[in-house]
């Protein structure tokens, strides 16, 4: 097991030795009183989210842990590197396969993996998204095992959430512990906002005539990340809008203001590719725009990110992306992917039938942690009724084994006690070029022992550090 | 700024001043219920009227006992203006328009609804009543004062005003609705029960009992008491102050945004046609009738200015 603070053994890791020397000395007490600080702080700012199939009215808070994650600029640069390289494949791949398809054609690909994968849009075939991004935005999942093993665990590049969390994590460490900040030099964070701002801007279609009107649209205060989707649009001084608010006008998409119809440019939007358009996706949504995709097709609006990027995060893909890097990019991947077990594979299935009890299984379409069996932790019922599912319907599972995920100490009634995490870097990805927030989201996992970090399984975050050189 | 926007400003404010209005009502028929328990029922009765919601209690109770009016009031899931009801409009309203709203006025409109729901978890016994009510005016005010003190002078500061003053306007007129017989001449002529109790109660409920005695001394009249809620200018819940408000906040919007609104002519002619007349020619036009026209204007402005400034998607 391997902890980030204090490694395989017990002398403190470099990059955490400034920290630890500090909270040595500081006093349990106050921390005590810091944490609560903090869980008031976030109630009252209303940073909370709606759990799925609870009552309406329970907003959650997510559990904030004081502790903050450490990585060294070293670190960093390897991370920031490998995450760079594997965007750039996947926006490569993603014009690739929605015109010439020259991976499919090399072999490099299965055909069927993409022809009938619902996360394929056929009505993107041949469309070029302004500025020729794909990806705007992506949150890179990675996990790390050891001193130098970080896997890609997932690239999410649909609608990634948690960047507010990232943001407020740091003000909320900034306010309790100035005095750290004072003491330990940490990259800054708070410019992403202005960043995005600036990327979705640089990516206005042809048809934007002067400075871009940018907006962010939401399915509405119900949904779970409703207050990440206020908290940017506020924080890049744009509109928040819902469908409701928006209708094609001569040719464009434009929304209702107090002094009538204005057109956008770039809409960041935050519901998935299904329900932006009931006339050329889902007919049963009531989130979208009718008609936003021929608008987006003639050049008069930039949907960011693109539809049907959700192709190159499909979990049945998943376990290409070392070859698609190497397609891509001609360069071996700088960082690895989890060996993964495809069970659309009849060997592969049997294996993993086999081992159940030690391997991960994951829906090739969930997310959010919905839908998963972390074998080891599974009871042998839930384990037998996780079998029937899978030999029902193989092609819809991949397996992973179950990572070592490396832990960092939480501070709890008792002190220090080590939790597993992970982290999602964001990246904004423009025509000039790709840009990394130093730090990302950390997530961990609250219950001693457990592997799944997800918030709405219950899991916290932490505060990302990347240290200055 | 969004339609969308503007309603969700508009109306938070409206909730938020219904909240206030109620929690005045509350106390002002608390008191009657405790220093003259014969007429608590009718006084019961008439609050529950005048916040418009009678009828749904009326499903669901016989009589008007303090302890079931209290809690319809506050916290009734079967009343969808309660206070526990409307604080939660009002905080789901301004997170819809979080991002017009400084993050004091987000906060203080937050913490509100977390410390009311937290306050009225468990029904509110009467011991705890006059604390309860003292703990909704001083959110309502923290609210107000984050208002004041951090909003830019823009549209979005104009519609949540425009909120406030109609919603005002319209709950002290549905006082003077229910309780008009009060305030006839006949009555006064009878010169048998109605007394300065009653007459005290009209203006507790608009919390002015104080300033009105200031500025008239001791002696309590009728006319004086509708002179006072209607006509008097710096009379913060009078309808001329509420439309002198109303106006100026229209006024700001259309130069803001170049334009004259039919909203803003309508309020203009409800200041001139409705409220320049002497309250001599009201009671002789009728106090009933007056404040019956003065609600269907009132309603009429409110559709209006839903109208002009793209509140709604309009079909077509």
């Amino acid at each position: 097991m391997f902890d980030e603070m204090l490694g395989s053994g017990d002398d403190v890791r470099p990059p955490y030795r400034d920290y630890k020397s500090w909270l040595d000395r500081e006093n349990v007490k106050r921390l005590h009183r810091k944490s609560a600080d903090a869980e008031a702080f976030f109630r009252k700012t209303g940073i909370t989210f709606n759990v799925y199939g609870e009552d309406e009215a329970d907003e959650r808070l997510i559990p904030f842990d004081v502790v903050p994650r450490v990585l060294s600029a070293r670190e960093w640069r390897k991370l920031s590197k490998g995450i760079e390289q594997r965007v750039r494949a996947i926006n490569a791949f993603l014009y690739d396969i929605y015109h010439r398809q020259e991976i499919l054609r090399a072999g490099r690909v299965p055909v069927e993996l993409i022809a009938n994968n619902e996360a394929f849009l056929p009505q993107m075939i041949g469309v070029n998204p302004p500025g020729g991004i794909y990806t705007h935005i992506i949150g890179t999942d990675i996990v790390r095992t050891g001193d130098e093993e970080f896997y890609v665990l997932e690239d999410n590049a649909r609608t990634p959430s948690g960047v507010s969390y990232m943001l407020e994590n740091r003000e909320t460490m900034l306010q309790m512990f100035p005095e750290l900040f004072a003491r330990i030099k940490v990259q800054e964070v708070s410019n992403y906002p202005g960043q995005l701002r600036r990327s979705l801007a640089a990516c206005a279609p042809p048809k934007c005539e002067g400075k871009p009107v940018v907006a962010v649209l939401t399915p509405g205060i119900y949904n779970s990340a409703y207050f990440e989707h206020s908290f940017l649009a506020d924080q890049m001084g744009v509109e928040l809008v819902e469908g409701h608010d928006l209708k094609i006008v001569d040719g464009r998409v434009a929304m209702r203001t107090t002094e009538g119809y204005t057109a956008i440019d770039v809409l960041y939007r935050r519901i998935d590719d299904e329900y932006i358009d009931p006339l050329n996706f889902n007919p049963q949504s009531m989130l979208g725009v009718p008609g936003i995709f021929d608008v987006y097709r003639s050049g008069g609006i930039t949907i960011a990110n693109a539809p049907g990027t959700g192709i190159s995060d499909d979990k049945a893909l998943y376990s290409y992306m070392p070859d698609i890097v190497e397609f891509y990019t001609g360069e071996k991947p700088l960082l690895e992917n989890v060996p993964t077990w495809r069970c659309s594979e009849k060997d592969q299935l049997a294996y993993v039938l086999e081992h159940l009890e030690e391997l991960v299984v994951k829906e090739v379409h969930g997310s959010g942690g919905y839908g998963m069996l972390v074998g080891p932790a599974a009871s042998k019922k839930e384990v037998a009724a996780f079998r029937a599912k899978l030999i029902d319907n193989a092609s819809n599972y991949i397996a992973q084994p179950t990572l070592a995920l490396s832990t960092v100490p939480i501070f709890t009634k008792k002190g220090l006690s080590p939790r597993h995490v992970d982290l999602r870097p964001f990246v904004l990805v423009s025509p000039s070029g790709i840009s990394i927030t130093p730090g990302g989201l950390t997530r961990v996992a609250m219950t001693k022992g457990s592997l799944v970090v997800n918030s709405s399984q219950g899991g916290g975050t932490k505060d990302t550090w990347v240290l200055e050189e | 700024m969004l339609g969308k926007t503007a309603a969700s400003l508009f109306w938070m404010s409206r909730y938020l001043e219904r909240v206030e209005n109620s929690a005045r009502f509350i106390e002002a028929g608390f008191r009657i219920a405790l220093t003259r328990s014969a007429s608590a029922s009718d006084e019961w009765s008439s609050v529950l009227k005048s916040s418009g919601v009678l009828q749904a209690y009326r499903r669901k109770h016989v009589d008007f006992d303090s302890v079931n009016v209290i809690d319809f009031l506050l916290r009734d899931r079967d009343n969808t203006n309660s206070v526990m009801a409307l604080t939660k409009k009002a905080r789901d309203s301004a997170r819809t328009a979080r991002t017009a709203l400084t993050r004091e006025v987000w906060e203080a409109t937050n913490e509100s609804w977390i410390t009311l729901n937290a306050a009225m978890a468990k029904p509110v016994r009467e011991q705890d009543l006059p604390e309860t009510l003292g703990l909704i005016r001083n959110q309502s005010a923290l609210v107000r004062g984050a208002t004041l003190g951090t909003m830019l002078r823009n549209d979005g500061f104009n519609f949540l005003r425009l909120g406030s003053f109609l919603e005002r306007a319209d709950s002290t007129a549905r006082i003077l609705d229910v309780k008009y017989y009060l305030l006839l001449p006949s009555v006064a002529l009878i010169g048998s029960s109605v007394d300065n109790v009653q007459w005290e109660t009209i203006l507790r409920s608009v919390s002015a009992h104080r300033s009105f005695r200031w500025l008239n001394g001791p002696d309590i009249s009728a006319q004086a008491v509708a002179d006072y809620l209607i006509l008097h200018r710096q009379m913060p819940r009078s309808l001329t102050f509420c439309y002198a408000k109303i106006s100026d906040n229209l006024n700001y919007i259309d130069d803001n945004y170049g334009i004259k609104s039919r909203s803003g002519e309508l309020a203009h002619e409800i200041c001139t046609d409705i409220l320049r007349r002497p309250i001599e020619a009201i009671f002789d036009y009728g106090l009933h009738e007056y404040i019956a026209d003065f609600i269907r204007a009132n309603n009429g402005l409110a559709a209006q200015i839903e109208t002009d400034f793209n509140f709604h998607d309009r079909v077509g």
